[in-house]
Order: C-alpha cells, then sequence, then structure tokens
C-alpha cells in the first residue's frame, strides 16, 4: 500500500475512536510538555547564571584559599587562612596585567540604627572593591587607602539596608551611624541599587567597608576570605592567573613539585562551573520527565494491541483481498506513530506555552532550546516504532483463515 | 453435451492434484482432506457442498490460497500455490481471486466505493484514478451504480451483499470465490443475489460457490459434492434453473 494510503487508513482509524485515541496521545502530550518545559528552564536558568556572571566583570579572577576541591574531601580549616596582608601588597606591587586588587572578608550580622534593625552582611575591601565589583554610588563617595590604613569605621550600604533602618529607599542617610554588630559606622555613600540576582539573593543587602576595619573590629581575623582581582582584559584573564599564581607560590614558598594552597578561577570558569550544575539539575528533571514518556509509550502499545484484536476481523479481510504481512505491519506502525507524532505536535505547543508562563506568570527564566523541539519528535518517533512494532507485529502475524471468522 | 465441449476449448483455472490437508491436533492428526482431485476451468460456475466436518471449509482455505497443502498440488491459473511464501500467496490472492463471504465483511464507517477500492490498494499498478474508476464499474455492475458513497451502515444486507460482490470483481480475479455468500440473507434477496452470479457467469466469470444448501447448487453449472474429505460426486448441471424465474414466482412480500 502506497504511504498516502497509509496515513488516509491511519487518519480513519484513529478518528473513528477520537477519545481513545486523544487518551493514549495524552501521557505523549504531557510527558513532551514536561521535557521542553524543564529543558526550558534548564536552558534559560543557565543563560542567566551567564549574564548575571558576566555583569559582575568578565575580567574579574577570583582568588580563594585552598586547593581545588576534590570530591568534598573536607580541607583543613588552616589551608583556608592562607591568603594574607602579604599576598594582597605582592599582588599590587608585582601584578603586571591587572589593573585593581581587593582583598574581601565578610561578616554576617545585624546593623542597627535608632530601634531599627536588619540583618546584613558586611564586605571589607580595599578602595578598588567597588570598581572590580562594578558597584556604583547613588549619594556620597567612597572610601580612601587612608581610611583602610586608620581602619576608619566609615561605611557604604545598600538601598535594602538604607529601606529597613532608615524607612525608605531614598532616604538621603549619607552622615548618618548606624551600628554593626555593635561598632558604629558612619555612612559616607549609597549604593545604586543592583535589584535581585538569579539566585533570589538581595543584591542591595549589603554593606561595606575597609578591610582593615573589617578584620580588626568585627570578624578578628588576619587573613582574607579572597582576594579579588581585575584583569588587564578578558582575553589577557589566562595569563594574569599564571602570573598571580607565580607570585603567590613564591610568596607561600610552595615547592616546584607541591600543589598550590589557593585557588584562581576566571569568570569564565565560574561560568562553566555553575554551567555544569545547572546542566545536571537540567539532566535530571529531563530524565524524570523521560520517564513519563515511557509510561506513554507503553499505553500506546496498550491501546495498540486493543486496538488489534478488536480490528482482527479487518485485518483478516485485508489479507484475504491481498495484504501480505509487511502491509499490515505499516498500518499499524504507521498509526501507532502518528499518535505518538501527533501527541508530540501538540505537546510542544504545550512546552512552549508552559515555559511562556513559567518566565512570565512565575517569573522563571525559560526558553525553549531548539534542538530540544527536533529531540521530542525524534524520540516520539522512536516511541511510536518501538512500542507500536509488538501490536503491529501481532497483526502481521495473524492467521487470515481464523481473523476473517472471529468473531 | 455442448457444455462438454465448450469445456475441453477452456482454459484451466483451477487445478488440484491429489490435494491432502492434515491438521495436528494434540497427538492426533485430523485429514480434512484425504486426496482431492479437480479441474476447473474458465466460465464454469460451480458449486462446492458439503455438510459441516465434510473439509469444505479447508478446501475452500486451499483453493483462496489462504492455506497450502500438506500434500498434493494446487495450481491456480497456471500458478503452483503449494510452496509459496505466505506474501507471495497474498499477491497471487490480490491478482487471482474475488472473495465474497457469508458476512459481507465491509469496512465499517466505509464508504462503498472506499470498500470496492480496497483490494486495488494493496496493487501498486494502479493509481488512485484508475483505483476509482474500477471500483465506480465495478459498483455499477453490480447495480449500485447510485450508492457510491452510501456508508457500509447504511445499506441493507443484499446491497452491502453487492457491495462485497463489486469488491471481488474489481481486481479481474480469475476466480471468484463465494463462501455461503446467501446464507445471511432472506429468500428474496438471496435469489436476488443468485440472479447476479448467473448474471456473472454469463458473462463468462468462474465462480466457485461454496455451500451447504442443495437448493443453490440448481442454479450452477457443475455440482462437487463432498463427504469426509473426499469427493463423492463431481457432475455437471443439465438443467440449470434460472435464479430471475425463481425471484419472479415468488410471493410478493408482505409489506408491498
Amino acid at each position: 500500500m502506497s504511504i498516502i494510503n497509509l496515513l488516509k487508513v491511519a487518519i480513519t482509524a484513529i478518528m473513528s475512536n477520537k477519545f481513545r485515541s486523544f487518551l493514549s496521545m495524552l501521557g505523549i502530550i504531557i510527558g513532551v510538555a514536561a521535557v521542553i518545559i524543564m529543558m526550558a528552564i534548564g536552558q534559560g536558568s543557565k543563560e542567566s547564571v551567564r549574564a548575571e556572571l558576566s555583569k559582575m566583570g568578565t575580567n574579574l579572577l577570583t582568588i580563594r584559599p585552598g586547593a581545588r576541591m576534590r570530591g568534598g574531601v573536607r580541607q583543613d580549616p588552616s589551608a583556608m587562612q592562607t591568603l594574607k596582608m602579604a599576598d594582597y601588597e605582592s599582588l599590587r606591587n608585582e601584578g603586571t596585567l591587572i589593573t585593581n586588587v581587593s582583598p574581601e572578608v565578610s561578616s554576617g550580622g545585624q546593623a542597627i540604627y535608632g530601634a531599627k534593625n536588619t540583618n546584613t552582611t558586611i564586605y571589607g575591601g580595599s578602595p578598588e572593591y567597588m570598581d572590580i565589583k562594578l558597584w556604583k554610588l547613588k549619594e556620597g563617595v567612597g572610601f580612601t587607602e587612608e581610611d583602610v590604613k586608620k581602619s576608619a569605621k566609615v561605611c557604604i550600604v545598600g538601598t535594602s539596608v538604607v529601606e529597613e533602618l532608615f524607612g525608605s529607599k531614598d532616604f538621603d542617610a549619607v552622615g548618618k551611624t548606624i551600628r554593626f554588630k555593635s561598632i558604629p559606622f558612619r555612612i559616607i555613600g549609597i549604593l545604586k541599587s543592583k535589584g535581585y540576582n538569579n539566585w533570589g539573593m538581595d543584591q542591595d543587602n549589603v554593606i561595606i567597608a575597609p578591610y582593615s576595619t573589617v578584620m580588626k573590629r568585627i570578624a578578628a581575623q588576619t587573613y582574607f576570605n579572597s582576594i579579588i582581582v581585575s584583569a588587564l582584559s578578558e582575553e589577557l584573564s589566562e595569563k594574569a592567573i599564571d602570573e598571580l599564581t607565580e607570585i603567590l607560590r613564591r610568596n607561600h614558598k610552595i615547592k616546584d613539585e607541591a600543589e598550590d594552597d589557593f585557588t584562581i578561577r576566571s569568570q569564565q570558569e565560574m561560568m562553566e562551573t555553575m554551567g555544569s550544575t545547572m546542566d545536571t539539575i537540567t539532566v535530571i528533571l529531563v530524565v524524570a520527565a523521560a520517564f513519563s514518556l515511557l509510561v506513554a509509550g507503553i499505553g500506546i502499545m496498550n491501546i495498540m494491541l486493543v486496538s488489534v484484536t478488536e480490528r482482527t476481523k479487518e485485518i483478516g479481510l485485508r489479507m484475504s483481498v491481498g495484504a501480505r504481512g509487511i502491509d499490515i505491519m505499516s498500518q499499524f506502525l504507521i498509526e501507532s506513530i502518528m499518535i505518538s507524532l501527533t501527541g508530540a505536535f501538540l505537546g510542544i505547543g504545550l512546552g512552549y506555552g508552559g515555559s511562556w508562563l513559567a518566565s512570565n506568570v512565575f517569573m522563571l527564566p525559560s526558553s525553549v532550546p531548539f534542538w530540544s523541539v527536533g529531540l521530542s519528535f525524534c524520540v516520539c518517533a522512536f516511541i511510536g516504532i518501538f512500542f507500536g512494532y509488538v501490536p503491529a507485529r501481532k497483526a502481521a502475524l495473524m492467521d487470515p483463515i481464523e481473523a476473517i471468522r472471529y468473531e | 453435451m455442448q457444455t462438454d465441449t465448450k469445456q475441453k476449448e477452456a482454459k484451466v483455472v483451477i487445478e488440484l492434484q491429489n490435494v491432502r490437508r492434515e491438521f495436528r491436533v494434540g497427538s492426533e492428526v485430523v485429514k480434512a482432506l484425504r486426496g482431492v482431485s479437480f479441474k476447473i476451468h474458465e466460465g464454469e460456475f460451480v458449486t462446492i457442498m458439503g455438510t459441516s466436518g465434510s473439509g469444505k471449509s479447508t478446501l475452500l482455505n486451499q483453493l483462496g490460497c489462504l492455506d497450502t497443502p500438506t500434500s498434493g498440488e494446487y495450481i491456480l491459473d497456471g500458478t503452483p500455490v503449494r510452496k509459496m511464501r505466505r506474501s507471495e500467496r497474498a499477491v497471487l490472492r490480490n491478482r487471482k481471486i474475488g472473495f465474497i463471504f457469508q458476512n459481507y465483511n465491509l469496512l465499517a464507517k466505509t464508504t462503498a466505493v472506499e470498500n470496492v477500492e480496497l483490494p486495488l490498494m494493496y496493487n501498486k499498478q494502479y493509481s488512485a484514478k484508475e483505483r476509482r474508476e474500477a471500483a465506480v464499474k465495478a459498483l455499477q455492475a453490480v447495480g449500485l451504480g447510485d450508492r457510491l458513497d452510501h456508508k457500509s451502515n447504511q445499506m441493507s444486507g443484499g446491497q452491502m451483499q453487492r457491495v462485497a460482490i463489486a469488491r471481488a470483481l474489481v481486481n479481474n480475479p480469475a476466480v471468484i470465490l463465494a463462501d455461503e455468500a446467501t446464507g445471511n440473507l432472506d429468500t428474496r434477496t438471496s435469489f436476488e443475489i443468485l440472479c447476479l452470479f448467473q448474471e456473472l457467469h454469463r458473462q463468462g466469470r468462474t465462480i466457485i460457490f461454496v455451500t451447504h444448501n442443495p437448493e443453490i447448487a440448481q442454479y450452477s453449472s457443475r455440482n462437487i459434492m463432498l463427504r469426509d474429505g473426499k469427493i463423492r460426486e463431481d457432475v455437471l448441471n443439465e438443467n440449470i434453473l434460472d435464479a430471475a424465474e425463481a425471484l419472479a414466482s415468488l410471493p410478493k412480500q408482505q409489506d408491498d
């Protein structure tokens, strides 16, 4: 039988049992939609994380204490205290491929003004800290080397802190004195708002102060949590990493064969790491959704088996008038492929709709990767063939003599 | 003996040579056909009769290439069938045989013309247009030229059987095999269908009509009687009755 006639026969068969066909399609529709939505959210999150990280400056390098983590093995706490003042100074003096350097020390705690308080994090840095992190001032000024030297009790606050402590985002808090962990800080500047990041963190809920102040008066530590550096350009990042590594190894007197006791990551590497984490999550979600496709396939097989039994007489007749086994087989295979592909088609539509809802109603970053549509289609075609094969074969192997007399 | 001379000139369409068919049922062997031989020439209208268990269904399956003999040979229109593969036999059925069944076996929710087109669907030599034309012609031949697009559930038993006959004619087969073709019909409609068969016979078609009803034998040109898997009687009918006359002599239907 020609392919056009086979398609016609399949359409007739599907249409003569509309509700039943729809129900067996439903599994595919839901499965495909779930896969597409999961992939869309995975892809969307990955894209927005990338955007987020590049907003932080693509030439940003982060130096953290401790060797690279291997399989989650916990490291000696002393290994986390390897970045010292001397490192910061040598990097600043000897680094040729970098523009700005700043240590970073942070501490969480309560900020108080009058009767109001809020939980926030204080970050200690050098005067260059704001440039590296791409913070801009809305009001006031930044702190200076002088402030760092004196461990001055000055700070720059984010708008969320202003809102919590002074009642309004727009309050001009410059000159006011707040307390952080009972230490008084004079506000000298207010940060321009950055809003929430994609992990739902309020980026404006921060206080920035000279690192010396934070280290001595609040955290009581002599080491840095990290050192952040701006490379001259994104392209020079790798070379800058080599240079910084050399300086730090020399400072830390690390022998040739020994491993670094610090880790330098470029923003690209961060993106890749974040990306691969996202990928893992996406794969898990998609696999879960794909199982529903498997179940849908079994549903199709079930309904096709019923259909073959119901149409035994028709099969007998077709064979009597000259249908070969292969003709009957193709007829039922095409029917099951058509059910699953129609389901795929509707599922893709539903997936697009769901992805739209996710991004426009639930504010989840979501974008349907084009290849996921192609993949869904291929998977469904495969499901149609795979789960249609057993019923189709059953039909093809029928004995026409018995089939035609079947009641 | 005009028929006899006519037969000798005519081509042999069906030839059975000592055909045996055995079935294994559990540990027993059932011999359904125990050596059946006959020839059927082009243009014959043969009834094959026998009680149930006589082997007539088995013989019909052999003649229709739905089954193959355990031993012996069956030659259909010059083609030996016994060693053919399943798919080859399907093609042979498609080209050489027209089946008519007791319960019509039309496709549900399908129009008359589509039902008649069905055998040609499995023949790639026909284009969609040729298929349609052949189907319309066959339906006109059975007197249903005005009901091409009626669906099977909108037709009476007699009409459905006419559609089935048209379907059996559409591939211009070497032989038409009818299995109790009037079994489900009332007397009047049965005669109408018999008229149609006689008409086809007059046009030179080869017809084999399998039935347990001895009455039908009177309207055919040759009768083969089966019993216990063997031919008990094979006679030419010297006095063929005219089904049209029988139809005319039937009492009028009550509701007329």
